[in-house]
């Protein structure tokens, strides 16, 4: 066991690395100098312009720079940002907690959602109920999330006024009412996230029961006179959840970039929106540190994932 | 057996000299062919059968349709007392002329899916958009198959060292973030591509298509892969190597024919993903130059309109959500008639 979970994080490792060096040499490939607006001032003279880029290490060959980016990206130093002046960590900090609030429920709701009606869908193959999953399914899959998000802003937003148009991060929470509030303006992100992602899960879901129940145990079990209830709840689920829990942890980096969607749709102050937000502003560091957060994550997820399974079935550690 | 008896009986109905030869010769009239099969089984999906003409009408109306729709337009807009300034103009003229009789005109007889705040027809740009959205999904479909089936088909039939680092390669983009990647590149790239290529809309195009395309072809090298591991030991492809054809003859005239059918499925439903991404990049303000007018920069322009004016944003939205079901129950469709073990 130990040795198997050592074989993959020593694996992440070099992921991790690449993954970093991709990114550092997309931006280093990428024309176009990082001084380039100090390069349009005339007040600034060529010679102190070096001397910026020496300080700043630009003259310096890309090993080095890489090298030097690396151990500041992994002591904490993310740089400045062009457009705040203040520095990335502490963005991402102010950001991180509404995107994990939105994301986090919204991914919660859909694993709620999806596994009974995978299973369901997979006792009662061919039903009506299964053939409506399937094709809810579809649609779910078919659906750009930003169609989504559009739809339900018109219909439960604008007509209806059920809900806020705009997230608001101000707001008061303490109390029942900020609680309330807070609910309330959560509702329509989440649910763009949960339509997105329920679909996929129901499908694994409903795969992987599918691939379970024709096996020699479920009828030994229902021979043994076991209620069916009992055969599905207690045996063919338990077994059906190992290849979908794993799905379940690969999915958390989709639902972050789904994020970035909603969160510029719904005016989330999270990551998604310092994204985009970052990239219409020209704000390399930001941009750069964003996308590296998600990538770990991805590395990240995918381990556990890697891990879960380890665990779960005895099987993948000794192959 | 019953399928027999019917072909047999539906022959002696309409001639009855061919079931004579058939009852003489033991076979069917017609041979059944693999095309033939597969057809069989993707007519009797009757979702895959909308999809797939759905997704064939959309296309007509996007190319023989714009003909037609021209000609519409420009009378109407001379009836109405907004005419076209220039004699047969095509499409690209008719998306930046401006009504201003009709601001943020509803759904009408001279502009069926209505105008936007400039009073530009919106039919006609989202007969415009649909051009670059289906050929954006199509070449960025071709750039991911054409990768993930070389990268899958060396990697399985050469093994060994090749097939070790091709695939973890593969498992590498597989862990890169994709969507911010995509932002990142279109981003950092965008200017020099636009300057290589001339026109912003053809360097965008280029962009757009080559980074969608490389970060989609990991699934399809790894089925290509199994199929290759699987068919290279076939007798076929040792019968091959015994009359001394060479090996890319093997990999691409006998193994790759057999595994076409994953690539096929795979193919059909990059197309409807490429779609959501480009839209997805032109949503964010990534994409396309704000004057052309993609699907998913015109569900953004009428994102802001969305109380005064829903259709502007709903009718383009739709079309990608149609356009992209479609695809999916195609593929779903696809799967089913490809498969070589649910042949009948």
């Amino acid at each position: 066991m130990a040795q198997y979970f050592l074989r993959r994080v020593l694996i992440a490792i070099p992921t991790l690395l690449v993954i970093s060096f991709v990114i550092f040499a997309i931006l280093a490939l990428a024309p176009g100098d990082p001084l380039a607006q100090f390069a349009l001032n005339p007040a600034i003279p060529e010679s102190t312009r070096e001397l910026i880029r020496a300080q700043f290490g630009l003259d310096q060959p890309w090993y080095v720079r890489y090298v030097k980016w690396l151990g500041a990206l992994a002591s904490g130093d993310w740089g400045f940002s062009f457009a705040s002046r203040s520095p990335v960590i502490d963005l991402v900090w102010q950001r991180l907690p509404q995107t994990l609030q939105v994301v986090g429920a919204a991914y919660l709701i859909a694993v709620l959602i999806a596994i009974p009606i995978g299973v369901i869908s997979a006792v009662k193959q061919y039903s009506w109920f299964d053939q409506l999953a399937t094709f809810f399914a579809f649609i779910g899959f078919s659906v750009p999330s930003f169609f989504t998000g559009l739809t339900l802003m018109l219909v439960f937003a604008i007509n209806l006024k059920w809900f806020p148009i705009v997230y608001s991060s101000t707001l008061n929470l303490a109390g029942w009412d900020g609680f309330t509030e807070q609910l309330r303006q959560m509702v329509l992100p989440v649910t763009v996230l949960v339509v997105q992602q329920t679909a996929a899960l129901t499908r694994f879901m409903r795969s992987s029961m599918l691939d379970n129940l024709p096996l020699d145990y479920v009828r030994t079990a229902r021979a043994k006179g076991l209620a069916d209830a009992m055969v599905v709840v207690r045996h063919v689920l338990r077994n059906s959840m190992i290849p979908v829990v794993t799905l379940i942890a690969l999915g958390i980096p989709a639902i972050f970039a789904g994020a970035i969607i909603t969160e510029n749709l719904f005016r989330v102050n999270g990551l998604g929106q310092l994204l985009i937000t970052s990239i219409q502003n020209s704000d390399t560091p930001v941009v750069m540190a964003l996308t590296f957060i998600f990538a770990c994550l991805t590395v990240l997820f995918n381990l556990i994932a890697d891990l879960l399974y380890g665990v779960l079935d005895p099987r993948v550690r000794y192959s | 057996m019953s399928e027999v008896d019917q072909t047999m009986n539906a022959a002696g109905a309409t001639d009855a000299s061919v079931t004579i030869r058939q009852l003489q010769l033991g076979v069917p009239a017609k041979p059944r062919t693999l095309l033939g099969d597969a057809w069989r089984r993707f007519r009797r999906h009757k979702l895959a059968m909308v999809g797939a003409s759905t997704l064939f009408l959309l296309i007509l109306a996007v190319t023989i349709g714009a003909l037609f729709y021209e000609r519409y337009l420009v009378d109407q807009l001379a009836q109405s007392g907004m005419p076209v300034p220039v004699e047969n103009p095509d499409i690209r003229v008719l998306i930046d002329h401006l009504d201003f009789l009709a601001l943020l005109s509803p759904p009408t007889s001279v502009h069926p899916f209505g105008t936007d705040d400039l009073g530009r027809d919106l039919l006609a740009r989202c007969i415009y958009g649909g051009r670059v959205s289906l050929s954006v999904g199509l070449v960025a479909m071709l750039i991911a198959i054409s990768l993930g089936t070389i990268i899958g088909a060396a990697a399985g039939f050469f093994g060994g060292v090749v097939d070790q680092a091709l695939m973890r390669l593969t498992d590498l983009f597989l862990s890169l973030p994709a969507v911010p990647l995509i932002l990142l590149t279109v981003y950092l790239f965008r200017d020099p591509v636009i300057q290589a290529m001339g026109s912003p809309e053809a360097g965008i195009f280029v962009i757009v298509v080559t980074v969608i395309g490389a970060l989609a072809w990991m699934q399809t090298a790894r089925v290509v892969r199994a199929t290759f591991l699987s068919l290279k030991e076939k007798e076929f492809v040792e019968a091959a190597r015994c009359l001394g054809i060479s090996r890319t003859a093997i990999m691409f005239r006998h193994i790759l024919p057999n595994a076409m059918s994953p690539i096929i499925v795979a193919a059909t439903l990059e197309i409807g993903s490429a779609i959501i991404a480009e839209s997805t990049l032109s949503f964010l303000g990534v994409g396309f130059p704000p004057d052309t007018p993609t699907w998913g920069r015109l569900v953004t322009d009428g994102s802001q309109y969305l109380q005064a004016a829903p259709w502007l944003a709903l009718i383009p939205g739709l079309l990608i959500f149609l356009t992209v079901l479609s695809i999916n129950f195609m593929g779903d469709g696809l799967r089913d008639a490809l498969d070589p073990r649910s042949r009948l």
